[in-house]
């Protein structure tokens, strides 16, 4: 198998179709699949090891990524918002590379790989020999380095078998109207990046590519582009939420669906966001590099019906990450491994052809081949997931394991609190104990140590109740909008 | 015959892409399919030429064999002689 068969596919079916717009520039399925062809000419005769992009989106991310499967190297999109230091390991984990992108920045980091500009990339791509006898399709297809939250960014790969058997899984081929159009705004290095250009190709969905996001060009574009579909991370269905009501006029008549995901949703957001958008679906994605994307899914009528209830345990799902996709098995385990009944919150695994859990260095998955997620979090007795946070993350107070994300959601039922992050703070009497770092909403008072210490006594137990309180001006978050805990456990520690 | 490999029909157009197989000879229009197309193409046999769509599953009642369709054409699919069936997949909302 090889992810390239879902262009040659889109190709074949309808080759004027437009299939990505992006600066102003449009790209039929055809122009796509001939310049993924040619990319993989000059990739083969680079003679590299890996194709690495170290770029904003482009048509050169999408000629990359086919063009690298088409001639069987693994393609490995880099941050680019990285410290020189941190890249330049990277870069040199991935010698002898093709890096695209930055030139220059890539040659001053790192001696030892083939270094072109985009420029250049996609002029030779469209002018070589087209290359169209695809490589044995058994290798690794992708190799994306983690965000490294919580410790040094581990090199996942995926094999062509895990996404062929994701995107059959989820996308019914050609399924777009020709009208519709996905609004892709997640950077190129991030598996949702990847996802996204794989899902729409094979759905037949033209990609509306945005390369740097900002509210204000999000809007301008997808009204622009009539953008039907979109993916968004947290941070950013806030940010457009908030222009929208500086705004005020009715916007986005063309968009239907929004998904998200890449980190936790606030509550505050979503709810704004469906009283708000009323016409669109939304869905919550779950998922990890190491799964190809999405294992689990809140669809959009979960959202509404748990948005227009009065019951608080319907309303609460609007915090569910959803159920399992039919091709994934998922349990919830605790520490000895044993399979936790509903309610109870353990360690995530998952099992299922589109489950990678490979790393470079080795494979994470057990001899029956399920992969710990390393998410905490419980299913409901429907069958809806919750996370409650990393497992690295749980804080072992006298041996007692608490997920921080419990302390969190409760601390920010009080109307004062914008943002919370509990994490574990080294106690000689307990091992460690909670310590909470609190961002005080706009306008309201500081409330009292002892009110918020009450407030989660009454609702989960004292054992949770905060040793240490800090209020900050704001939490530290990645550019995705994942909450970086370790920098929060360093506040504690200074 | 393993999961990747691309079979052409001897009749017609059709290729199929082996996504799961067992034991049985795989058919387009009654006749096995190939990894080569055949220099002189065939008919589709009488009752055989119910066509293969573009982009769909095809699965037999075991579950034993799964073909995509990546190119269409007039023959049907079939394994050893028994026409296999669409796959009806629930849709999902798109997640990306």
């Amino acid at each position: 198998m090889n992810i390239a068969l879902f262009l040659e596919m889109a190709a074949e079916a309808a080759p004027e179709r437009i299939g990505l717009v992006c600066d102003g520039r449009r790209w039929s399925y055809g122009e796509l699949l001939a310049g993924a062809r040619g990319a993989a000419r000059s990739i083969v005769e680079a003679g590299c090891s890996h194709v690495a992009l170290l770029d904003e989106s482009s048509e050169a991310a999408i000629f990359a990524l086919f063009g690298a499967a088409l001639a069987g190297v693994p393609y490995c999109p880099l941050n680019y918002r990285l410290a020189d230091a941190d890249l330049g390991a990277l870069l040199g984990r991935i010698a002898p590379a093709l890096v695209i992108g930055d030139v220059a920045r890539a040659s001053r980091l790192c001696p030892g790989n083939l270094n072109r500009s985009r420029g250049d990339f996609v002029s030779t791509a469209l002018s070589a020999q087209p290359l169209d006898e695809a490589a044995d399709g058994e290798g690794i297809a992708i190799q994306l380095f983690t965000s490294g939250t919580t410790a040094a960014p581990k090199a996942a790969i995926l094999r062509h078998a895990n996404l062929v058997s994701y995107i059959l899984g989820t996308v019914e081929f050609a399924c777009a109207d020709e009208s519709d159009a996905a609004l892709v705004s997640v950077p190129p290095y991030h598996i949702a990046g990847i996802s996204a250009l794989l899902s729409s190709i094979y759905a037949q969905r033209r990609i509306v590519m945005l390369p740097a996001f900002s509210p204000e060009a999000w809007l301008a574009l997808a009204e622009a582009e009539a953008v039907s579909n979109a993916f968004v991370v947290p941070t950013m269905l806030s940010r457009i939420l908030d222009a929208l009501e500086r705004d005020g006029t009715p916007r986005l008549p063309a968009l239907r669906a929004v998904a998200y995901g890449g980190g936790k949703m606030p509550f505050e957001v979503i709810d704004k966001a469906l009283t708000r958008l009323p016409q669109v679906g939304f869905t919550n994605a779950y998922g990890l590099t190491e799964t190809s994307s999405t294992i689990a899914l809140l669809g959009p009528d979960d959202h509404r019906v748990a948005h227009g209830s009065a019951d608080p345990q319907v309303r609460a799902r609007l915090a569910s990450v959803g159920r399992p996709l039919p091709t994934v098995e998922l349990e919830i385990r605790d520490e000895d491994g044993r399979v936790l009944p509903a309610g109870m919150p353990g360690e995530i695994f998952v099992r299922g052809d589109q489950v990678s859990g490979e790393y470079r260095e080795k494979s994470a998955l057990t001899a029956d081949g399920w992969f710990p997620t390393r998410d905490a979090g419980y299913l409901d007795a429907e069958g809806y997931l919750f996370l409650s946070g990393r497992a690295d993350d749980v804080i072992v107070r006298g041996g007692e394991n608490m997920s921080p994300g419990e302390i969190e959601d409760v601390l920010l039922t009080h109307p004062a609190i914008a943002d919370a992050c509990a994490v574990g703070v080294p106690s000689v009497e307990w091992g460690e104990a909670v310590g909470v770092a609190l961002v005080l909403r706009e306008g309201h008072a500081r409330p009292d140590e002892a009110e918020l210490c009450r407030l989660v006594r009454e609702r989960l137990r004292s054992s949770r109740v905060p040793e240490v309180i800090r209020f900050e001006p704001a939490l530290p978050y990645n550019e995705m909008g994942k909450l970086l805990r370790r920098e929060v456990r360093k506040l504690f520690a200074a | 015959m393993k999961p990747g490999t691309k079979l052409k029909s001897q009749v017609c157009d059709t290729e199929v892409m082996v996504i799961r197989c067992g034991t049985g000879r795989i058919e387009c229009g009654g006749a096995a399919m190939a990894e080569d197309k055949p220099a002189e193409p065939g008919t589709p046999a009488e009752g055989l030429a119910g066509g293969a769509l573009m982009g769909k599953r095809y699965v037999d009642a075991a579950g034993a064999f799964e073909l995509l369709c990546v190119k269409p054409g007039k023959g049907s699919l079939a394994v050893d002689g028994v026409i296999l069936s669409i796959k009806d997949a629930k849709p999902l909302p798109a997640s990306d």
